[in-house]
């Protein structure tokens, strides 16, 4: 299972590595590969029947992250989905992007998602989990922009990462939230201790988290916009990704969690409120919508609301119902979703006023399109028909307000009819555009997938009971009890049937009867979408970011200085006013002043006001050296006879440098702008550096190192002079490494001084 | 006399900041050197002072006894004046050179990095 999972890593650079093949006559290749990993996940089939399939590969122990998979009837269901729709899709891109300058690129891409796709499903450690979660987050964002050109894709691709994203950060918390407190990240053991979670202290906060994750990725209101922005993707990869895959992955997160975090009110109240907003909304928006893909887009959202909403209720019928509608609503809505890319493809629009009559020239994606809108309809022989009924059967039985429940499901229903008309019925019916006589039926390899998922609808549809172990297998791994399914056509004369009856009724009569104003919906309420919202935050982002970064980072040298300074001063400041005993040992710090000292200091202070006081540049370079010899004189006096030396040689040398290289230039500056601003900032942090200099001179020192030097430089180093044998013996290393850094510094003036930049060049 | 240099490094920095806030590059050059000074001082001062007492082993001995000034100070602190004459000298060229690519010795027209050269 290991090498199944990560079968599609490994293939996804090899697309690329033989993209010449792929791009030539050997375009069906990739699709070799989701056909068999649905071959041996069906060979599993039979195994899944007596319990959960685990593997187990040590990865970081360590941490307790294993590469383990579980293979239940659930997640059974959604590799078969995964890989079943995925060897359609293949195909049907190897014709439908054909010629595109990057089909390697794509088959890469989407190989890269199914390997993440189906380790999202059959990862049985909630930290593996994760990691596939985001694999789909960022291939898809890959998929979306996949038409990088297109400035649209561009941004819908980021917006659906960043809602994704958001939700799988969220997540990754509730997950290590819940992993915390059940000592343990593997499914398999949490769900053998299911029902401890529910009566934690922080149980909300992992039904927030765990919500706020799934409901991002399954596009529930007020998240759903990223999804109808999606479709901004190459058509295979809504089919795939967009209605029967990726996007189910929220609900299936949520399946999978309802043993260990369902069953609480909390966990109704929330699910059903979400999901049903979610589906009314959405079918609402449908019907109002003339773009083929998105009108679709919205039905997929409104069947992922209707999935939560059962998911919510929780009860046996309704977890069945779950199951089947997962699959039910896979095969007709990809279905729908390749037949729009096929009119897409041949008549090169997607608005349904324009598309009419196309029987007659492709009559097999008539024939696909109608039975994949009949079974979205729930018409009787075929799937949906199977599905609907279950629907109405939980929500009857539902144990809080059956029949409110069963409202919101009828108009959905309802809606969602007559969104499967528009999108796979009405292109085919009515006359056929002169403009379009032209067409013809498209590539095999176009319409066949398309036509092998509406058999399947219509198969299962006759003959439900072919499915019945895989339905109970998915309810029995969601409730973690085991569940029996009697799929059938025929249950009698009850309520289920009237409710049914009514919803292909009152479609019909909607279809036949009621056009919707295009784009007034959108017209008026545009500003108020959360689509629109999530615009104008992340716009007020940029511009706070933009503000924010200009007043902190405006290339002026002086305000960064002076911010910096700022910054040292209230630190320090706090920490001396608040920590630190200053005090004032007059004895030691005044004791054994001289006169000349005094002269010294009153000089280099008169020194230092004229180099910062004058206009003239050399009268504050030589009042710069009349300082530096002050500072001289005080090295004599204070023993310190190597760095009088130093400084008189360095300061000489500075002052004539500056005189050389300097004296060409105009004078200052006369501009003298905030000057008492700097000026007190200044006083503040000299100020500061002279208290921290007082409580440091308090401080006892220690006098070890010296004592060491003093001992041992002539008995270990021959040298009198302790200073020098210092820098040359002890600390001889350093000195070289000093001498590298002034040739440096040599190096650079050297080159500086060569430069010779014309005036011409300048600009 | 510890207290004459308390206030004196004081002034150093203070004086050394204000001049690095000024518009010209001249002016800011001088802060460097004036705070440079004032470090130096500052650990000359925290090493403890001493008058008169070099750190030099006298010729008949062969270690140094009594009272010394410390000479780890002193060694830091002359490496110190050596490393910041490099920086200063680099500083110096640099700015010349800015200079006579800009013709301007204000920091504010150099608040761009795409000024162009």
């Amino acid at each position: 299972m290991l090498i199944a999972v990560l079968l599609g890593f490994v293939f996804a650079p090899l697309w690329n590595l033989l993209g010449r093949w792929i791009k030539g006559s050997f375009s069906w290749l990739p699709a070799l590969l989701p056909a068999g990993l649905f071959l041996y996940f069906a060979s599993l089939y039979p195994v899944t029947q007596n319990g959960p399939l685990l593997t187990s590969t040590p990865w970081i122990p360590s941490m307790g992250v294993n590469l383990d998979f579980r293979l239940d009837g659930l997640s059974l269901l959604f590799a078969l989905l995964i890989t079943g729709i995925g060897t359609g899709v293949f195909i049907y891109a190897s014709y439908y992007l054909k010629g595109h300058r990057h089909l390697d690129r794509f088959f890469a891409y989407i190989s890269f998602f199914m390997a993440s796709m189906l380790g999202v499903v059959l990862a049985d450690n909630l930290l593996l989990l994760i990691i596939f979660w985001e694999l789909t987050s960022i291939s898809s964002y890959f998929l979306i922009g996949f038409d990088h050109e297109a400035a649209k894709s561009r941004r819908n691709a980021l917006q659906a990462l960043v809602i994704t994203g958001l939700g799988g950060f969220l997540l990754l918390a509730g997950f290590v939230l819940i992993g915390t407190v059940a000592e343990s990240f593997s499914i398999a053991q949490l769900l053998g201790t299911a029902g401890s979670l529910q009566n934690h202290p922080l149980y909300g906060w992992m039904l927030a988290l765990v919500c706020a994750g799934a409901f991002t990725k399954s596009a529930q209101f007020p998240f759903h916009f990223w999804l109808p922005g999606a479709m901004a993707a190459p058509t295979p990869v809504s089919a795939y990704l967009h209605s029967a895959t990726m996007v189910k992955a929220g609900v299936y997160l949520l399946a999978r969690f309802t043993p260990m975090l369902g069953g609480t009110d909390y966990w109704q109240y929330t699910l059903i409120s979400f999901g049903g907003i979610t589906m009314l909304y959405s079918a609402f928006h449908a019907m109002h919508r003339k773009d083929l893909k998105e009108i679709l887009a919205y039905s997929t959202v409104a069947a992922l609301g209707m999935l939560v909403f059962l998911l919510g209720i929780g009860t046996q019928q309704a977890l069945l119902a779950a199951g089947v509608f997962i699959l039910t609503h896979a095969l007709y809505k990809a279905t729908l979703f390749l037949v729009a890319g096929m009119l897409d493809h041949e008549t090169g629009t997607r608005h349904i006023e324009k598309l009419r009559g196309l029987r007659k020239v492709m009559w097999p994606v008539a024939i696909a399109g109608g039975i994949a809108a009949l079974s979205s309809a729930g018409v009787p022989l075929t799937y949906g028909f199977i599905g609907k009924d279950l629907i109405y059967d939980a929500t009857l039985k539902a144990i809080n307000w059956p029949w409110v429940l069963t409202a919101v499901a009828l108009v959905t229903n309802i809606l969602v009819l007559y969104a499967g008309f528009q999108a796979g019925i009405r292109p085919f019916t009515g006359p056929l555009p002169d403009h379009h006589r032209t067409l013809h039926l498209p590539n095999a390899r176009l319409w066949l997938p398309a036509c092998v998922l509406a058999l399947l609808c219509l198969a299962f549809g006759i003959l439900p009971a072919l499915t019945n172990g895989l339905a109970g297998a998915v309810a029995s791994a969601i409730a973690n009890t085991p569940v029996d399914a009697h799929l059938a056509i025929w249950h009698g004369f009850n309520t289920v049937l009237a409710l049914s009856g009514l919803t292909l009724l009152a479609g019909f009569l909607l279809y036949g009867w009621f056009a919707p104003p295009e784009g007034k919906l959108q017209q008026r309420w545009e500003h108020l979408s959360p689509e629109s919202l999530y615009r104008k935050a992340g716009q007020g982002f940029t511009w706070f970011a933009g503000k924010y970064t200009r007043l902190l980072h405006n290339g002026n040298l002086r305000s960064y200085v002076f911010s910096i300074i700022t910054f040292i001063i209230l630190l320090l400041g706090t920490k001396i006013l608040t920590g630190v005993h200053l005090y004032f040992d007059r004895r030691a710090v005044v004791g054994g002043l001289r006169l000349y000292d005094v002269v010294i200091f009153v000089v280099t202070l008169a020194a230092i006001w004229k180099s910062i006081s004058t206009n003239s540049r050399i009268t504050a370079v030589a009042s710069l050296g009349v300082v530096g010899y002050c500072i001289c004189l005080l090295f004599v006096i204070y023993s310190a006879p190597d760095l009088a030396m130093t400084q008189f040689t360095i300061d000489t040398l500075t002052v004539v440098l500056f005189v050389l290289v300097l004296f060409r230039l105009p004078r200052f500056l006369r501009i003298n702008d905030k000057l008492w601003q700097d000026g007190i900032l200044a006083a503040l942090f000299g100020g500061l550096i002279s208290l921290i200099a007082l409580g440091a001179l308090n401080e006892p020192t220690t006098k070890e190192t010296s004592e060491f030097y003093a001992e041992n430089a002539y008995l270990l180093a021959k040298g009198k002079n302790i200073v020098n044998v210092m820098l040359v013996d002890f600390r001889g290393f350093d000195t070289m490494i000093e001498i590298t850094v002034l040739s440096i510094a040599a190096l650079g003036v050297y080159s500086l001084m060569k430069l010779r930049i014309s005036s011409d060049n300048k600009e | 006399m510890e207290l004459l240099l308390l206030i004196l490094i004081g002034v150093f920095y203070a004086t050394g900041i204000f001049m690095m806030l000024r518009r010209s590059m001249v002016k800011l050059l001088i802060g460097i050197i004036l705070l440079g000074n004032g470090a130096n001082l500052l650990i000359f001062l925290l090493g403890g002072i001493t008058r008169g007492k070099p750190p030099i082993i006298p010729e008949a001995e062969k270690a140094l006894t009594g009272a010394y000034a410390d000479p780890v100070p002193q060694a830091l602190i002359l490496t110190a004046i050596v490393i910041s004459f490099g920086l200063q000298s680099f500083a110096i060229v640099l700015l010349k050179r800015v200079h006579v690519l800009i013709q301007s010795d204000d920091l504010n027209d150099l608040n761009t990095p795409d000024t162009s050269i």
